[in-house]
């Protein structure tokens, strides 16, 4: 018997259709992908199930979760159900866990809320459900708290409170994006063996195919609140039907076409950098000092494209930082063009610009698109005025793929991917030597990233753009860089010809990132007989 | 749901219209004495009745509201002009010697009871509205560097801040053209509720004889002068009283009403 059973589901948010109609059903021991860009209604599905939706939503049609329509139920069986017969595991581990209450407690309250078990019973199985998901009591005992753990524990976390009373059916909501690869994979595995042992059905919510590919039996497919198609995992995601499934299929595997890199002399030099950040001031002295970059050196040559990748706390920001000069430094010393960028000389400084991850916090919100871009002419003893001004404006504007009117605009009437755009033509518009890009495409649709990186390939070819591509991304770096330095723990544990370190890693760290990385199959190629 | 903003804005819109109006006309003559009129109930001689000393009481009110708001108004900018630019700069060196120094120095105003050393600062200095205005202008310097400073803080972390340094852009420029942009709908609300504050401080000190020398009218002191005579003639202690109870509660609902609208994380739960 199905767990979940959608019916034409529709959902209005103040007359706007957010869902259109969804079908879909999951199994017993089922998992069943959900995955769609930004906006699709992946979430908002989710949320149905567990109808805990705005209060200005209306939904209309069935979903039957174990036979009983959660859309006509009352609110004291809602509050039942969930938990009991849906668990839901979240995206960000450190928002979903109450920061004043231990790990073991915060399972137990679960299995308290549902009458399931005596106090004493409970703590004894919180404890063994802490276990069961992986945390061990000798290293990770139920008594600490949430800030004390990794980001991969609290998620194993969530996931023994979603499952604390054996529900029918798991909502996993992008479980793994807030995650580094490598605990990725592991967080991934324990789910997987979870649905396997107790037989639960899953929804697995993910915007990232490569993910869906290891461990979905089937995937649907969602656009602007419509499924646009649905089947098995193997089948949709090697030889996908409906052109939007076609296109992120492309996209998440896009191949981007860079110009090979011109002449080489040195542009920045990274000698022997150390950053200590200082330990909190404790109430007797202070702590040893956390050195988040350790003895850092590496070249970038004129016109190349070099790669930095590395997990969440491997010191990438910090280095990023400290060669936009923003961070003193401890030892060592970063020379861009010979000039020492940590001086603070505005002619240094000129020569690197950057472009930030989130394109919603990248931008003042009260400026308009020139006065944002514009910024750092700052930096330039005698910037462009008037009409020269405003010719240097609309070329930008124009070379990143918008238009010379959209100066006039504010930011908040730009996409995502609009934005970064605007992030690169603040970045490109002093002419810089060097642009930094710091995750520049983490936070974009796959089909947006693909956009973005073609842009970057025009114009290395056109401009012959030198940059620094920090990423924890593995598949992106290898696409659109020369060079790769792979970091850990603030030092760079191996650098070479990106292509030969992805193709024959030696560092062993180097060889977990990329065993780790989900994979998307190989395409087939679109002949008649595997359609049918 | 923007009741509390068209109620707060009309009342605020009120008193500050009607002080406005008494340097042009004012029913009557709030210096001149007419003991024969005096204590007159409202409706006998004028809207409101007489005073104790046979002045009109709109007038009294009307210029009293003069009072009450040139006192606040600058008490108020002198909280604002000094304790933001100290916030800002706070914020800007998080951590530093400066920001110690600043939020310590803040602490240590707010360590003492602000109606007591207002009393202080008049009884040393000597009563009128000058040092009144100095008295309250103080204690509301800590309170506007606290929530710059605050406001700030996050923001210093925001993305488009590190794009301006990396833009070679000094702490100070930062401040003035992204930071403080960015938090003046917070010092917006929170200057019309010191506002309301500043107006019930003055009205308190004027009650104990510290603040507006007579002849200058003064709600506080209206308040005092008709304390022996409620039994006699009520409305003279009513009718200051209202005065200010209505312009503090006007405020006040000025500062809600701009906060929901001014606030944007209260907005996107409205769109």
């Amino acid at each position: 018997m199905s767990v979940l059973t959608i019916r034409d589901l529709t959902l209005n948010i103040r007359n706007s259709a957010i869902l259109k109609g969804i079908s879909l059903d999951v199994e017993a021991g089922e998992i069943v992908a959900l995955t769609g860009e930004s906006g699709s209604g992946k979430s908002m599905t989710a949320l149905s199930i567990m109808q805990l939706l705005p209060h200005d939503a209306a939904a209309q049609g069935s979903v039957l979760v174990d036979g009983a329509d959660v859309l006509t139920m009352p609110e004291k069986a809602l509050c039942s159900m969930r938990g009991r017969t849906v668990g839901m595991v979240f995206q960000e581990p450190m928002t979903a866990l109450n920061p004043v209450r231990t790990i073991g407690d915060q399972v137990a309250e679960v299995l308290r809320a549902h009458r399931a078990a005596s106090r004493a019973k409970a703590r004894q199985m919180a404890q063994d459900l802490l276990v069961r998901v992986g945390l061990d009591p000798q290293s990770v005992p139920p008594s600490r708290y949430p800030h004390e753990l990794s980001g991969g524990q609290r998620q194993r976390v969530v996931i023994a409170i979603a499952v604390a009373l054996r529900p029918r059916l798991l909502i996993a909501d992008e479980p793994t994006t807030a995650l580094d690869v490598t605990t990725q994979a592991q967080i991934l595995d324990l789910l997987q063996d979870l649905v396997a042992e107790e037989g639960m059905g899953m929804v697995l919510i993910t915007h990232d195919l490569a993910v869906v590919a290891g461990m979905a039996d089937r995937i649907v497919v969602m656009r602007h609140g419509e499924v646009v198609e649905h089947g098995a995992a193997a089948q949709v995601l090697s030889a996908p039907q409906h052109p939007y499934t076609q296109m992120l299929r492309e996209a998440a595997t896009h191949k981007v076409d860079m110009p090979d890199s011109p002449a080489q002399e040195p542009l920045l030099r990274v000698e022997n950098v150390i950053r200590d950040y200082p330990a909190p001031v404790r109430l007797f002295g202070r702590a040893a000092p956390k050195r988040a970059v350790d003895d850092v050196s590496f070249v970038l040559n004129r016109g190349e494209r070099l790669g930095l990748v590395g997990e969440s706390g491997s010191g990438k920001s910090t280095l990023t930082r400290a060669i936009l000069g923003l961070e003193p430094l401890q030892g060592g010393r970063i020379t861009i063009d010979g000039q020492d960028v940590s001086a603070g000389d505005p002619a240094a400084r000129a020569k690197v610009q950057v472009v930030f991850q989130d394109p919603y916090a990248s931008f003042n919100p009260r400026h308009r698109v020139a006065k944002l871009i514009t910024e750092p002419f700052h930096l330039i003893p005698d910037p462009p005025q008037g009409a020269a001004r405003e010719k240097l404006i609309g070329e930008t504007l124009t070379s990143v793929g918008l238009k010379p009117a959209d100066a006039d605009r504010f930011i908040h009437e730009f996409s995502g991917g609009q934005r970064q755009r605007i992030a690169i033509a603040r970045a490109l518009i002093t002419r810089p030597d060097l642009i930094l890009l710091d995750e520049a495409v983490s936070a974009l649709d796959v089909s947006v990233r693909a956009q973005i990186l073609d842009l970057l390939a025009d114009l290395c070819r056109e401009t012959g753009l030198t940059y620094f591509f920090v990423s924890h991304d593995l598949s992106v770096v290898r696409e659109v860089t020369d060079r790769v330095l792979v970091m850990q723990s603030g030092r760079i544990v191996e650098q070479g010809v990106t292509e030969e370190i992805f193709a024959r890693p030696s560092h062993p760290y180097t060889q977990t990132l990329l065993a780790a990385s989900p994979h998307l199959p190989d395409l087939e190629e679109a002949s008649d007989d595997t359609l049918v | 749901m923007k009741l509390n903003l068209i109620l707060g804005a009309a009342i605020s819109t009120l008193v500050v219209a009607l002080a406005l109006l008494s340097y042009v006309w004012t029913p009557g003559d709030h210096t001149t004495i007419d003991i024969a009129n005096r204590m007159k109930p409202p409706g006998a001689s004028g809207l409101l009745g007489t005073d104790h000393f046979g002045r009109d009481m709109v007038t009294m009110i009307m210029v009293g509201a003069r009072t009450s708001i040139a006192v606040a108004i600058v008490a108020v900018g002198i909280g604002m002009g000094l304790g933001v630019p100290l916030g800002l700069a706070a914020a800007a060196r998080r951590g530093g010697v400066l920001d110690e120094v600043i939020m310590r120095g803040n602490d240590l105003i707010f360590a003492f009871p602000s109606l007591v050393i207002a009393i202080l600062i008049t009884a040393l200095l000597g009563p009128g509205a000058v040092n009144a205005i100095i008295a309250i202008g103080i204690f509301n310097i800590p309170v506007f560097a606290r929530i710059a400073r605050g406001a700030a803080l996050p923001l210093w972390q925001r993305e488009f801040i590190l794009a301006a340094r990396v833009a070679g852009k000094s702490r100070l420029r930062i401040s003035a053209e992204h930071i403080l942009p960015n938090i003046a709908n917070l010092l917006v609300v929170q200057g019309t509720i010191q506002f309301s504050l500043a107006i019930l401080a003055e009205a308190g000190l004027s009650y104990v004889g510290l603040g507006a020398q007579p002849p200058l009218p003064s709600w506080g002191r209206m308040l005092a002068d008709a304390q022996t005579l409620v039994a006699v003639a009520p409305h003279l202690a009513l009718v200051p009283g209202l005065a200010i109870v209505m312009t503090v509660l006007g405020l006040n609902l000025l500062g809600d009403g701009l906060r929901d609208r001014l606030d944007p994380r209260l907005q996107r739960v409205r769109t």
